[in-house]
């Protein structure tokens, strides 16, 4: 039994195997639709995301699985006063694999260490957030058909985004990648990240505040929303809020064939106007995070 | 400046200089009953100053604290006044319940009883990090 608390828990091996099945279960929907018949995905969700719950919950009803869903932690347990331990415990007596969010960065690992039944970590605070990367990761795949000898950049909030951290932890076990870091100062990767992932692994990298200067160069664009919940001061965000907005101009020197990524929600940070764009891929990228968790909870529950 | 040699029990010698009473306090001395003896600031040829601890009983060292406060210590096991075994430390890659975990955002500032568990992610640059927010120790 084992758990996915981050990207680094999969091995390139089992990344690949993830992605095949998700490119199968993308040819046939049908062969997958009853193999979990009978099994309970548990999605606790200690703070709110819509989206990332809605992607779990649909991954599990599209394997004929049934989930068990705590929407709104405001009236679970954990109001009482339960540790994330216990609610572990608990739940591993009524489902089959749990997906937890939760605001607390460590607790989904928590939870893995007490559950008797596998934890996806759904996203803890601002630490990590695997199941988005996997789906980085098959967007990435699906347009480009490699993970090495790209060049890949990342716009917008790089200081704060756990998915830009999480996507450039998994790049960097592949070959030949370039990494681009497009941000405000204030915004800018943590050293630390760009340390011990980039430098330490040899990468080649260009660090710049000016998105345009480099849009030429890009294979992959990976744009951030310069999040307010990660702020402790509401005039700084505000300040930093509109930095990189993409629009159709911003691409005139872009390649024909480069891939815009988000992991989404976005504000207004990309151009309603660039959703027509062939090269926008983020609704698709959406799409493929259910086929990725769809993956991973066969993988997880050992049904494959 | 005359200490009493110890004729069963533990030196802890080659201690940076100043860090005698962090070890003191992070081993749990003071709640020996025996005599404990700590040198400051003795001449050394090979740091030019460090300290020392001698504790007069058979003492059971918690090694994996010792390395991670101050690796460049060693361990004299005294038995019958003599040398018994001299213990080289090595960083632990486990430490737990020796620091804290400062992140803010970490699962152990909300819940108290989960142990503050640190692993070595760097052992060149002595760097740990929290097990559940990967933070680096301070």
């Amino acid at each position: 039994m084992r758990s996915v608390i981050n990207i680094l828990d999969l091995s390139v091996e089992e990344l690949q195997k993830l992605i095949d099945t998700a490119n199968n279960i993308i040819e046939n929907p049908k062969k997958y639709a009853h193999i979990c018949d009978g099994k309970k995905l548990a999605t606790l969700f200690f703070e709110p995301s819509t989206r990332t719950r809605l992607s779990f919950e649909a991954a599990m009803y599209e394997l004929g699985g049934n989930v068990l869903s705590m929407s709104d932690a405001g009236s679970s347990s954990a109001s009482k006063g339960e540790s994330v331990a216990d609610t572990a415990k608990v739940i591993s007596c009524y489902a089959d694999i749990i997906a937890m969010r939760h605001p607390k960065e460590g607790a989904p690992l928590v939870a893995a260490m007490n559950a008797d039944i596998p934890v996806i970590n759904a996203g803890d605070g601002g630490h990590n957030h695997p199941t988005q990367t996997l789906a980085d990761l098959l967007t990435i795949y699906r347009e480009k058909g490699r993970f090495d000898n790209l060049t890949v950049g990342f716009c917008g909030d790089l200081k704060f985004g756990r998915t830009v951290h999480s996507l450039i932890e998994a790049l960097s076990r592949y070959n030949g990648i370039k990494f681009v870091l497009i941000s405000p100062e204030e915004l800018k990767l943590p050293s630390y990240v760009k340390k011990d992932i980039i430098q330490n692994n040899n990468f080649e990298y260009v660090q710049t505040t000016d998105l345009e200067s480099v849009m030429s160069e890009l294979d992959i664009l990976y744009m951030t929303r310069v999040q307010r919940e990660r702020f402790f001061n509401e005039a700084d965000y505000l300040r930093l809020k509109d930095s990189y907005i993409l629009t159709p101009e911003k691409l005139n020197n872009a390649k024909k064939d480069l891939s815009i990524l988000h992991p989404l929600p976005r504000v207004n940070e990309i151009s309603i106007a660039i959703d027509k764009d062939e090269r926008a891929c983020y609704f698709k990228q959406v799409l493929y995070g259910k086929y990725m968790r769809m993956a991973l909870i066969l993988m997880l529950l050992e049904v494959l | 400046m005359n200490i009493d040699s110890i004729k069963n029990g533990i030196v802890i010698d080659h201690i940076t200089a100043g860090k005698a009473m962090e070890i003191y306090k992070f081993l749990g001395l003071e709640n020996l009953e025996c005599s404990v003896a700590i040198i400051k600031n003795a001449p050394s040829k090979k740091l030019g100053k460090k300290d020392i601890i001698k504790i007069d009983s058979d003492f059971d060292v918690d090694i994996d604290i010792l390395a991670y406060i101050d690796p460049d210590a060693t361990v004299n096991i005294i038995k019958n006044g003599e040398l018994f075994e001299k213990r080289k430390l090595k960083l632990p890659e486990i430490i737990k319940n020796v620091i804290k975990c400062k992140n803010p955002r970490c699962i152990t500032t909300t819940e108290q009883e989960l142990p503050h568990i640190f692993k070595l992610t760097n052992k060149q640059n002595r760097i740990y990090r929290c097990i559940y927010c990967e933070s680096k120790a301070k």
